[in-house]
Parts: C-alpha cells; structure tokens; sequence
C-alpha cells in the first residue's frame, strides 16, 4: 500500500524541510534503509551522505547531509542532520576551497591525530558535496 | 550673558547624545530581530533532539558513557561565561558577572579550584583581573551570527578537558531570553551530564518509544548523542545570550534617549528662562537709562 507520511529534516539552523512523501531512503551507519508508512519505530545513527525521497507528486528529490540522527515512526520520519542542503544549494566554491584545505592539511607531516581525522572528515565532506553538484551539471 | 551661551551649547550636546542612543537602539533592534530567527530555527531541532535522547535514556543505563558519571571528589571546576564583546547594554554582564562570582564564592568556600572558559570580552575580562585560570577565550562571538560549528568545536574541548581530568564538573552561565523587557542570568550544569529527564507526552507516543528499535544498540547510539547534546546545550546558551545581549542594549538604549529628552525639557526651560532674565536685565537698563536722562 503507497501512503503518504511525514518527512521532517532539521539542522541547527533551520528545518530544511517538512513535506509528504511516499517513500525514503537513508543512509544508515549501519548500511543504507528505507522507510515506507507504517515502520516500526526505529532509531539510528546516520553518516554521510544522500537522503532520497519521493514527495506525494511522484517527483524524486535529494538532500545531502554530513551524518545524524534519524528517527522513524509509523507516520513520520525525522531527520536529525548535522548539516543538509539540497544539491542545487551546494556551495561549489565553498567545497572547493574545503576540499583544498583539507588536504593541505593532511599533507603536512606535522599533522596530530586529532587534526588528521578531523582533517579527513572535511575532505570527505568536500569530496561528496563536490561528486554530487557534479552530478546535477549533468542531468 | 555667559550662562545663555553654556546651556545652548549643553543642549546641542544632548541632543547630539540623543541621535547616536536612538542609532544604537534602532540597530540593537533589527540585530534582535536577527537573532531571534536564528533561536526560532534551532528550536525544532533542539526539541526534536530532547525528545529522541529522553526516550533512549530511558533504556540505556548510566554507564553507557563516562560523561553520565559523576566524580566522587570535585577538585576543580570550569565556569562557560557568557557576555557580551561589547558594553552599553545597562545590567547586562554585571548580571552575568555577579551570578559568576557568588557562584564561583560558593565553590572556593569548598576548596574547589575554578577556572574559567569565557565566551565575550567583558566576561573575559572580569576573570583576568581576578587572576582566575583562564582555559580558553572566545570574542567576537556573542551578538554576531554564528554557526553550529562554534558550539561543536568548543563543546568538544569542554568534553575532552573533562574527561582527561582537567576539570570535574563544568557548568554554563548564559542569559536566558524570556522576553525583550527580561532577561535572566542563569547557572546550568552541563558536565557530568545530570540525569536526562523524560518529558512528558501524550500516551500514545510514549507507547512509540517503548517499542524503538534502535540500530546500532542504545548504548552506542547514546554514545553518539551524548556529546552532541552538549554542543547542542551550548549553542542554545550562546543564542540566549546573543539575544538577550541585543534585547538589554535595545531597552537600555531607549531608556538613554528618553533620559535625553527629559533632560532637554529641563535644559530649554532653563534657557528659556536665562534669556528672560537677560532681556529683563537689558530693559531695566535702557529704562534706568533714559530716567537718567530725563534729569
């Protein structure tokens, strides 16, 4: 049975969005899950990556985020994210110049572990966001 | 004659205060504005987080992470100060600085050493002329806009400083934003995490939450939440604080204009009454004068 549910996505900042969709898919730590109406109450840590979803139109759309919480209930599913945007609000430039960094970083010796996975993770962060505005161009 | 020139120009003074008070209030006020969005949009996520990191408390034990664990002995103590860079904003920081110092009394009465994290440089400031330890400073925050990741990068030393032991308890001071005419100091512990209280809701969710699966197991997933509640605890106290630091300025601000006015009333009446004085002084001698001449 499609049914429309709830999707909630908030950040520190703001709540990204707040629509009906038919079904979502979420990248889990534990390997990526899908949410349909009706799921069992379900709680999860979420790393890096896209949130696909397919609003009550039948239109998929795509978030991006940096790792969360997700919480799923029978009729609402809500995105905690440590930061989401949508692809069109990539900041290319800002990735770039991270991405830049980043590896500046981690090409010093001199680097201290605390630095090092901290350096890493933005790289990976620059990485995806830049992977995934490149995909847009090409649609 | 020299009395008339004094009051004119203690007049063009005031109101020359006037315009920079009303200046500064206005801009206090859609810097408050600013800030009030920025609380607005946080408050879904911090209330959405509470209510997630209840629900798992409930489950996990207390051991599931060291940050739960109070310390038997408290040697030494860290106070997050925050005030605001910057003065004119009337009781603002010596509000925040009085709930500090009677509270880091309170502590030293125990034989507790304190140290200090400070947020804003009056509060900096305070702590430095006491000769209290200072672990780490950051201006140029409070009442401007800022991100998440201040909270997280700060938040994280905070936690590592308590776990390697270099303090036992930390606790915040902020200024809690109730409304544009009030705001109030407030102390809030927020290391070792106190036990997280459950909220109340409707049945029905609660009959939700006992079922959670959770993946991977409570315990870690609350690993996980803990220290980001902390950043979330902080980030909510710096956004307080910017708030309130702009809602006091506005209020005081406008108090300083409306004593500009009062104070002009009085000065124009003064003049005015100088200038009647002169002119009576002036008519008294032409007609003393002419008297004179009339033999």
């Amino acid at each position: 049975m499609a049914g429309n549910f709830t999707l909630e996505v908030v950040t520190p900042e703001k709540v990204v969005t707040r629509e009906e969709v038919q079904i979502v898919m979420a990248p889990g730590t534990l390997g990526e899950f899908g949410v349909l109406i009706g799921h069992t109450p379900f709680l999860t840590t979420l790393k890096l990556g896209t949130i696909r979803y397919t609003d009550s139109k039948g239109e998929e759309k795509t978030i991006f985020i940096s790792g969360g919480f997700a919480e799923a209930l029978p009729d609402k599913v809500t995105i905690l994210a440590n930061s989401a945007e949508r692809r069109r609000d990539i900041d290319l430039e800002r990735a770039r110049t991270a991405l830049e960094r980043a590896q500046k970083r981690l090409g010093s010796e001199s680097a201290q572990d605390i630095d090092f996975t901290r350096a890493r993770a933005a790289m990976e962060r620059a990485l995806y966001r830049l992977r995934l505005a490149e995909s847009r161009r090409k649609q | 004659m020299a009395q008339l020139k004094d009051v004119q120009l203690k007049i063009s003074a005031v109101k020359k205060t006037k315009q920079i008070t009303k200046a500064m209030n206005m801009v206090a006020a859609s810097k408050l504005r600013g800030a009030q969005t920025n609380m607005e949009g946080f408050r879904p996520y911090a209330a959405k987080f509470a209510e997630v990191l209840g629900s798992l408390a409930e489950k996990a034990g207390d051991e599931a992470s060291p940050l739960l664990t109070p310390r038997e002995e408290i040697k030494t103590v860290n106070i997050v100060l925050c005030t605001s860079d910057r003065g004119l904003c009337g009781g603002f920081n010596t509000n925040l600085i009085n709930k500090a110092k009677n509270f880091a009394k309170e502590q030293e009465a125990k034989g507790v050493e304190i140290t200090f994290t400070n947020f804003g440089k009056k509060g900096r400031d305070w702590a430095r002329k006491q000769g209290y330890k200072i672990e780490s400073e950051h201006l140029g925050i409070v009442g401007s806009r800022f991100g998440f990741n201040i909270a997280s990068i700060s938040g994280g030393a905070l936690i590592e400083g308590f776990l390697n032991e270099s303090y036992d308890e930390v606790y915040v001071i902020f200024s809690e934003f109730i409304s544009v005419a009030r705001q109030y100091p407030v102390l809030k512990k927020i290391l070792p995490i106190p036990p997280i209280e459950k909220e109340e809701t409707e049945d029905e969710k609660i009959e939700y939450v006992a079922e959670h699966i959770s993946e991977p197991s409570p315990e870690e997933v609350l690993g996980q939440m803990l220290p980001r509640n902390i950043y979330v605890q902080l980030y909510s106290a710096l956004l307080e604080t910017s708030t309130s630091e702009h809602a006091a300025r506005m209020s005081a601000m406008d108090n300083a204009t409306k004593a500009c006015n009062d104070m002009l009333v009085n000065l124009t009446l003064l003049y005015n009454k100088a200038r009647q004085a002169a002119i009576t002084a002036d008519l008294m001698d032409i007609v003393g004068g002419a008297e004179a001449l009339k033999g």
